[in-house]
């Protein structure tokens, strides 16, 4: 029988839900993943990822040394290396002072709005707080982003515009004190899978009412009273109708209205055209669903929603949002236990790299960077010169693809993300990636994005470094080391902080920013000594189970749930929509709506678990299409079939499927051998700079067997 | 609710009606022996090795469902519940493999087990089935404790992939129709390798450790890690 040298406890690199893990490790391997029972966020429970997911760490591609390129690439002719026989394996020094002087050298010559860096919601708070600090303090630019901006930004703008805060207002695990809760535009079995389980206890154990709006017939529809099933973009209509019906009947919470919210009036009547009949027309949903569950959500003790990506991944992403804010702004489900505006967000720790900063707008702690003493605050903490730091806001995460030209962005650096797999219209990507005159790839393998790059870093994996992830419901916990790292490869803060030592000294700055930090500890330190809502997080205090944040000094409990007296902005505030259909809509030749998403065995752009034993259960892209529509374009089940799109065409093979509404073909993401995002739309939210992924018009037809990249590559599953 | 009043061993204590015998003797530090029992599943008294003596009761009380009442007079290792939990030891012991079931194996010398007691037993002798990237299931070291299939339905993930099969010494767990793990509803959450008790469910990975593969080898084991190597 095996025994554990150790079992250490830490914290799943997955979703946002933040499981609890327990590493059981032999000779320095990880061999087992169990979860303490009783643990507040997931009981004991985890999903494939968590519990089998791991082993992505031991896999042979795992890149352990520094890497430089071979042949100096020019802009515009940039191309990708995978093969290793490319690269020259480099020492540490020599990988960072070839960074060191390529970045400066740019700097010097196109200054600060040349620079660019994506920061990575699957690294620590700690390494994101430095790479920030590191591009504003030492660059002068605000051109930090991460891949929240494709995820939530269109959440997180209408949150900030109605109430003033962006994260999920309640706890997870709250759910089961709900009597009534929508979940819309999420999956969540598959992307959030242990939310799910409170979800379903507490309609199965709990009694309470589940209403589902998503154009996908989801697993939780098997438990759900209503079931909405809405053309993809067609939120602000649904929800706006269900508004509708709330003031029409009478269902607001007047008391609520006039003590905590702003705008009603103006709202009310801009609602007024939103009737059941119209939603109907444009959505595609029986008007008397949308009175049923408006009826049913106001009448309730305690509502709540959920929501994922089908509400904010829209060119209406910020309407969307709003519109969907607005039924608990109405009722005043919110500001108690059970009740609330959650958006479930989707990396282990999203809410945790924007809390940090990683963010154009936004210093840590949501400080505005055009504000003059936001400025000044970090110039002190940062030792910057007095008006050193940038005010003017950087660029979002699409923008800065799109401004890589010369006179644009000349230099990326990329912590752990992949925009060639995350990128809507991925062939347009490509040519902005090209155009870059130096790319820095901080990661464990060479995905899409990193084979782009002059210089590799080999980054610790979540396994091999110590740090704190905030998960979806603002908890920060402490996630720990285990194992050495492999090879050369070094945890991000560590390499953050040598390189900046080296551009620092290049760059001549007077002081320093500081970058001795002996442990990640002493990083969030200084991040609570200027952020409030972080001033008692501190690691001594996170052994025994996370904090959720606000946790306004070092004797505060946390915070379960936000909003039980008031706003951060005060009064929330109503705004009054218009419906604007998707960008592109379905015609003669691109028939269908193209939605895409994720499933249960992947993660993203795949770089960790199509490097895992979960490419096993799940190997190949597969295209979800309705029954009725497979017979009209003469498609079977299992075929191979090419799905396109104005921007570009990939082959894969059929699920056909009831799970999807007729009209709508679903494609999740996670496949570079037929990536989802050659065929989506860049088209943008002008308020969050959100792409629309989950809404471009396609075409399907039949393919052959041999079109397909791996015809081999298929498993039989019975699961859901 | 109301509090009831009961004596554990001699020893008086107070707890809410509808407390089991197993929580209220914990109350007093009294550990009652359990196998089936688990903090994350709905007790259902399969093992008997928690039972307990109730004055007055006919038969042994399995402390894990019983609930305490007023005045209830319990024992814990009266020696009949003693010889009980001998028993029911030896008889697993003869039948299943326990040797990964670490804490049935702490029990043996406490209850003064005879592993030869009943040398003539027929043990479960079950291939290993391994039909599935993620984990592997040795029923012959299964002690039937009915965890996996708990959490698999209504305990948590409501998947409902494993149930009982078979009766008497035949029962095991199994899928439906015998369908390889792939092709029922399971989602290889593992919330069953999670809760097993005697390393009848392990994960491949650690399987695969146990005979000396290396974690480079076991990824190479891999479909998608051989496809690699080819293309």
């Amino acid at each position: 029988m095996l025994q554990p040298d150790r079992i250490v406890p830490t914290i799943c690199p997955y979703c946002g839900v933040g499981c609890n893990l327990e590493l059981h490790v032999k000779d320095d391997t990880i061999y087992s993943v169990t979860s303490p029972f009783d643990s507040v966020v997931n009981q004991g429970n985890l999903c494939v990822k968590g519990r089998f997911g791991y082993d992505f760490i031991y896999n042979k591609h795992r890149v352990t040394t520094p890497l430089i390129r071979k042949t100096h690439q020019v802009p515009g002719e940039r191309a990708q290396a995978f093969d290793l026989a490319e690269w020259r394996q480099v020492s540490w020094d020599e990988a960072l002072d070839y960074t060191a002087d390529r970045l400066v050298e740019i700097y010097r010559r196109d200054g600060p709005d040349a620079m660019a860096v994506y920061c990575c919601a699957k690294a620590v708070n700690e390494d994101n707080y430095l790479l920030q600090k590191m591009y504003r303090s030492l660059f002068r630019t605000n051109n930090v982003d991460h891949c929240t901006r494709l995820c939530h930004a269109g959440s997180v703008v209408a949150l900030m515009q109605a109430i003033g805060s962006s994260a999920m207002s309640n706890t997870a695990a709250e759910v089961i004190q709900s009597d009534c809760f929508i979940v819309t535009g999420s999956n969540t079995t598959e992307n959030h899978p242990i939310i799910a389980l409170q979800m379903k206890a507490a309609v199965l154990k709990h009694g309470a009412k589940l209403i589902v709006i998503d154009p996908r017939r989801l697993e939780l529809c098997d438990l759900a009273s209503l079931w909405l099933p809405l053309k993809p973009g067609t939120n602000v209509p649904v929800f706006t109708a269900m508004a509708h019906i709330i003031i029409r009947e009478g269902l607001v919470n007047q008391r609520f209205i006039e003590q905590r919210t702003e705008g009603y009036e103006e709202f009310a009547r801009a609602a007024e055209k939103f009737t059941p009949e119209y939603a109907e027309m444009v959505s595609g949903v029986d008007r008397n669903l949308i009175v049923e569950a408006a009826r049913m959500y106001a009448s309730a003790e305690r509502g709540a929603i959920y929501w994922g990506m089908g509400i904010s991944q829209l060119s209406q992403g910020t309407a969307s949002a709003l519109a969907v804010i607005h039924l608990a702004l109405l009722t005043g489900h919110i500001g108690r236990e059970g009740t609330g505006l959650n958006p479930l967000r989707g990396q282990n720790n999203v809410q945790g790299a924007s809390d940090m900063g990683a963010m154009p707008y936004h210093y840590p702690g949501y400080m505005p960077v055009d504000d003059n003493s936001n400025a000044a605050r970090w110039e002190k903490t940062w030792n910057v010169e007095a008006g050193g730091l940038s005010r003017q806001r950087g660029l979002t995460t699409t923008e800065i693809l799109t401004q890589a030209h010369p006179g644009g962005v000349r230099s990326l650096y990329i912590m752990g993300e992949n925009p060639m797999m995350s990128e809507p219209n991925l062939n347009l990507t490509r040519h902005h990636m090209q155009q870059l005159e130096f790319l820095v790839a901080q990661d464990l393998f060479i995905n899409e994005s990193g084979a782009f790059a002059d210089v590799f870093l080999p980054a610790a994996s979540w396994a091999e470094k110590d740090g704190t992830f905030t998960n979806t419901d603002r908890r920060v916990q402490r996630v720990r080391q285990v194992l050495t790292p492999r090879g050369q490869a070094r945890p991000d803060w560590q390499i953050i902080c040598d390189l900046a030592r080296s551009l620092e000294a290049r760059l001549g700055r007077q002081g320093t920013a500081y970058w001795e930090y002996a442990h990640p500890a002493e990083i969030l330190e200084e991040l609570g000594s200027v952020v409030p809502e972080y001033a008692g997080v501190k690691y001594p205090r996170l052994e025994q189970g996370g904090l959720q944040v606000p946790v306004w000094d070092e004797t505060h409990p946390g915070t379960p749930f936000l909003f039980g007296e008031s706003f951060p902005r005060g009064r929330g505030k109503f705004t009054p929509l218009e419906y604007i259909p998707s960008v592109e809509l379905p015609d003669d030749e691109f028939p269908f709506i193209l939605t895409t998403g994720r499933v249960l065995e992947h993660w993203h752009g795949g770089s960790m678990t199509r490097h895992s034993r979960l490419d096993e259960l799940y190997p190949e892209a597969l295209v979800q299409i309705n029954p009725a529509d497979a017979a009209m374009v003469g498609v079977e089940n299992g075929m191979a079939v090419r799905v396109s799109s104005r921007r570009g065409s990939i082959v894969l093979r059929a699920d056909v499927t009831e799970k999807t509404s007729p009209g709508v073909v679903f494609i999740p993401f996670h496949f570079a051998e037929a990536a989802a995002n050659l065929l989506t739309i860049d088209a943008l939210d002008q308020q969050a700079k959100i792409p629309e992924f989950k809404a471009c018009a396609a075409s399907v037809f039949p393919a052959r067997e041999q079109e397909l990249t791996h015809p081999d590559a298929q498993v039989v599953r019975g699961r859901y | 609710m109301s509090d009831v009043t009961l004596t554990i061993d001699d020893q008086p204590v107070t707890v809410p009606a509808g407390t089991t015998i197993l929580k209220a003797a914990e109350h007093l530090g009294v550990t009652i022996p359990t196998i089936c029992y688990h903090q994350a599943c709905t007790a259902n008294a399969i093992c008997r090795l928690c039972v307990v003596e109730v004055e007055g009761w006919r038969v042994l009380a399995a402390s894990c469902v019983a609930e305490v009442s007023e005045g209830m007079k319990v024992r814990t290792r009266s020696e009949r519940v003693e010889r009980s939990r001998r028993t029911i030891l030896e008889m697993l012991d003869s039948a299943v493999d326990i040797s990964e079931a670490p804490a049935i194996l702490d029990y043996l010398p406490g209850y003064a087990v005879d592993r030869e007691r009943f040398p003539q037993a027929e043990k479960r002798d079950i291939p290993l089935i391994d039909d599935n990237p993620m984990y592997v299931r040795d029923y012959s070291k299964c002690v039937l404790c009915w965890r996996c299939v708990q959490v698999c339905a209504e305990d948590a993930q409501y998947t409902y992939a494993i149930n009982f099969t078979g009766r008497g010494f035949e029962t095991k767990i199994g899928t439906f129709f015998e369908l390889p793990m792939l092709e029922t509803t399971c989602v290889f959450c593992g919330q069953c390798v999670g809760v097993c008790p005697s390393g009848a469910l392990k994960p491949k990975r650690q399987w695969l450790f146990e005979q000396g593969l290396t974690p480079g080898e076991i990824m190479q084991s891999t479909r998608t890690e051989k496809r690699r190597k080819r293309g």
